[in-house]
């Protein structure tokens, strides 16, 4: 950087608010860290200044920089993209309000998953995940064959809750046990074992999604440190579906042994 | 040879149009901006429409054709709406086998609750997140069959434009991967795009950002006909953000929530006392008409801006907590007040497109072999959309356009796999070179300063009320945006990651869509649905019932019109202030 720059320099305002942002072009590049001054606005999210540097992107010692990268799409918490480290936590960048976090902000991308650039990291191992356990109810087709069975209210009310997963990954980087070195799957996809099996339908199909979480990666590898249930922005009862999953297998595995 | 499809978006119509492809035991290739779990069909909140009449109330198939028809101002086709509400109550059945957490009844049947524009509870709903528990439901399906190799996903990549052949058939697509900018090209016999709404048009909405219209957009440029672009959706409710406009679900009012205003220091429900017969129910552009007579020409918003109440404090909490805690949440955690509590303030913003591509009854634009479904097509809601309508609008178009596509495939003499190469190879050199030429701009305009811009005079002058000279105004802005777009600088980023360039194809895209929009819009002299022009206040039958057909031309949108097919129900007066008079079904 060139020294005759500090009569640029922008000084903050008290109606600025600081931004310090981790930066790379990807795999292969250095990181560093890049600070933002933002002019606040009330209500302002971390992805309204997010945009505002896109419009204008100028770091705070007044340099021309490029824009940073980052994910967003519905910016209300429901698809997931805009997940970040905010000031050290994973959490979505668009319900994160400025009002609420203690300055400078700090964004960081996940760790847990390969970093694309910037704040962008590839979180397709979550997808991939969902197909390992095969999530889904296997259906006879989509012509018409009248209604699926009856559910009781109480039923519905608390798969409601994990159908509201919208693997974001925030639990996964919560977790002492998803590291580099453990092939653990991680909690989403077994609370979405949870859903498929709680279904009458998706229960006939519930010892291949057992068998899929019993192997190297599966079910027995999670920790118990509980972190998941605190951090999902969705409040599921990620622990409680791990308690139930693995009340499962132990039974279908004891079940399996005595078949032999 | 094996035909291949191609669906373009990963929303609900892309996906249920995949699962009836694979089916069949076809092979398609998915394409999607963002993982499919990311569309924008989760922030659909309030529920899907369905004739179920599980409450007995006496709902049927018809009075809820009849509602859509009378709610769309009489502007959409009849037979494909008859047809896609017939098959409501069935694709229920189908999202509940899929496993979709629908609410419950005591007795564990599918319960409905009301939305506008109906006087009976047919819409089906699982919390206020429907949308996003039934694309969970398809992307699982969709999960299954890319396991049995049926289906192979390509998420990030971006649509760019379809390759024609000699006889202008749409024989595949350009893409362009999002993570590395690689462009390349996808030979296919048929393509369907499913690729949404445009709210970014707007700069702000309650659309997701992936909703420019770019795709519509591309294809209208490349001679596909672009129909109603002037109907706009403004949906009455949602809280105001600088990022965002957050939807606030109809279902908060179907669910007892009242809306109102200080009047002499008393609480007035200007809705219940306008429209005696539907109340807080009344559809979407009627409601958002009053919230703006009320703010606007009576200045009795809430602290004089153009907020209203919508006040669910009266409710059972246990209720709320059943049905709604995902969109209380939501104003919860943006707006920090708890609407348990204190009334919300929202206000209307645009929501959704009625206009789209031109489909024919089988989903196929003016192009052969080019498939739309869902909202990035024209066909199902007329001139204004009814709440609940969209989901089942979006799953239907998916369930014919993909058999469709499929046929269509069949029938051709030649497969795209025995055209020359040089065709696709041509196509990609082309938009690579497009995007090398974006690259090197390096000019002053910061293409999301110019979007922004847009986005400001759209609001201003092509939503809830329109008059000419400012539509006028809006095209010769547009005009100049366009100007300014070839001066605009994209920086030096690297290719890996880059945001910036796609963002300004897009835009590019988002100003010739625009002009079919607002210059629809000034041709229009009349007002119907959500088109309302107060120099031209009434519904004009003689002049104005046909639909709007855009061309592109490079000097701009060239329009004609079309009668509009009503072989089932003739046009009357659409008020909601008395009861809508019973039709007769007249079976022909």
């Amino acid at each position: 950087m060139s020294n005759d720059k500090s009569s640029s320099i922008i000084k903050p305002t008290s109606k600025d608010v600081t931004f310090i942002i981790k930066r790379s072009n990807g795999p292969g590049f250095s990181s560093y860290w890049e600070e933002f001054q933002i002019p606040y606005y009330p209500n302002m999210n971390v992805v309204g200044a997010l945009m505002e540097i896109q419009k204008n992107p100028v770091n705070g010692k007044g340099e021309q920089t490029t824009p940073v990268t980052w994910e967003c799409n519905c910016l209300e918490e429901v698809c997931g993209a805009c997940t970040m480290i905010i000031n050290g936590k994973a959490r979505q960048a668009c319900s994160a309000l400025v009002d609420k976090l203690t300055q400078p902000i700090r964004l960081a991308p996940l760790t847990k998953f390969p970093l694309v650039k910037d704040l962008v990291v590839d979180r397709r191992v979550m997808f991939d995940n969902l197909r390992k356990v095969k999530a889904w109810i296997k259906i006879d087709g989509t012509y018409d064959m009248g209604p699926g069975p009856k559910i009781p209210p109480q039923v519905q009310e608390y798969t409601y809750e994990l159908s509201k997963c919208m693997t974001c990954g925030t639990c996964a980087e919560s977790c002492p046990n998803v590291n580099e070195k453990s092939k653990f799957i991680g909690p989403a996809a077994i609370a979405q074992v949870d859903l498929v099996n709680s279904h009458p339908t998706g229960a006939l199909m519930k010892e291949e999604r057992l068998e899929a979480l019993m192997g190297e990666g599966g079910i027995a590898e999670c920790g118990n440190a509980q972190n998941c249930a605190k951090a999902c922005p969705k409040g599921i009862p990620l622990t409680r579906s791990i308690a139930r999953v693995n009340r499962q297998t132990s039974v279908y595995g004891i079940r399996s042994w005595l078949n032999r | 040879m094996a035909e291949k499809i191609i669906i373009v978006g990963g929303g609900l119509a892309g996906l249920m149009a995949a699962i009836k492809i694979a089916e069949s035991g076809a092979k398609v290739d998915l394409f999607s901006m963002v993982p499919c779990k990311r569309s924008h069909s989760v922030c659909a909140q309030g529920g899907i429409n369905a004739a179920v009449n599980t409450k007995g109330e006496g709902d049927s198939t018809w009075e809820h054709f009849d509602d859509t028809i009378y709610g769309g101002d009489f502007l959409a086709n009849q037979t494909p709406v008859r047809s896609m509400i017939e098959a409501a109550p069935k694709i229920i059945d189908l999202m509940d086998r899929m496993g979709v957490t629908f609410n419950r009844t005591p007795e564990g049947f599918i319960d409905v609750r009301r939305l506008g524009g109906a006087k009976y509870s047919r819409t089906v709903f699982a919390g206020a997140t429907t949308g996003q528990q039934l694309i969970y439901a398809l992307d699982d399906q969709v999960r299954r069959y890319e396991d049995e190799g049926l289906v192979s996903r390509y998420e990030e990549w971006e649509f760019i434009s379809i390759v024609q052949d000699d006889e202008e058939r749409c024989r595949g697509i350009v893409v362009q991967d999002l993570k590395s900018l690689e462009v390349k090209v996808f030979p296919a016999d048929a393509v369907i795009l499913a690729t949404g709404g445009l709210g970014m048009i707007f700069g702000r909405s309650t659309n997701s950002t992936i909703n420019t219209g770019f795709a519509q957009s591309s294809v209208y440029q490349q001679g596909a006909i672009y129909a109603n672009g002037e109907f706009i959706q403004i949906h009455p409710s949602a809280i105001p953000g600088r990022d965002k406009l957050r939807l606030m679900s109809e279902s908060i009012r179907g669910d007892g929530g009242r809306v109102w205003v200080y009047k002499d220091g008393k609480p007035w429900y200007f809705l219940e006392e306008w429209y005696p017969a539907y109340g807080n129910m009344v559809p979407r552009d009627i409601a958002t008409r009053a919230i703006f007579k009320v703010c606007v020409d009576m200045k009795l918003g809430v602290d004089k801006e153009n907020k209203v109440y919508l006040d669910i404090s009266h409710l059972d909490p246990q209720d709320i907590k059943r049905k709604l805690s995902g969109v209380v949440d939501i104003y919860e955690k943006f707006v920090g007040v708890d609407p348990r509590k204190v009334p919300m303030q929202t206000f209307p913003a645009v929501h959704y497109s009625m206009g789209g591509l031109w489909v024919d009854y089988n989903q196929m634009t003016n192009i052969s072999g080019l498939f739309a479904a869902g909202e990035c097509e024209y066909q199902y809601h007329g001139a204004n959309r009814l709440g609940g309508n969209s989901l089942v609008a979006a799953m239907y178009a998916g369930m014919v356009a993909g058999p469709k596509a499929l046929e269509y495939a069949k029938g051709l003499p030649r497969s795209s796999a025995e055209l020359s190469s040089t065709l696709f190879e041509t196509a990609r050199r082309k938009e690579e070179e497009k995007t090398e030429e974006i690259f090197n701009r390096q000019g002053k305009e910061n293409p999301y300063q110019l979007h922004q811009e847009l986005g400001e005079w759209m609001l201003e002058n092509v939503t809830v009320v329109r008059y000419n000279d400012r539509l006028w105004a809006t095209d010769e802005k547009i005009l100049e945006l366009q100007e300014r777009f070839h001066k605009i600088g994209v920086g030096n980023s690297p290719k890996c990651g880059n945001q910036i360039v796609p963002f300004t194809r897009r835009l590019w895209g988002m100003l010739s869509l625009s002009r079919v929009i607002t210059l629809g819009a000034l041709h229009r002299n009349e007002s119907r649905g959500a088109h309302y022009k107060p120099e031209y206040p009434e519904r004009d039958d003689e002049n104005w019932l046909k639909t709007t057909k855009a061309e592109y031309t490079p000097d701009g949108p060239r329009f004609s019109y079309e009668p509009v097919e009503m072989s089932f129900i003739k046009p009357r007066q659409r008020r909601y202030d008395v009861a809508k008079e019973v039709t007769m079904q007249n079976v022909k």
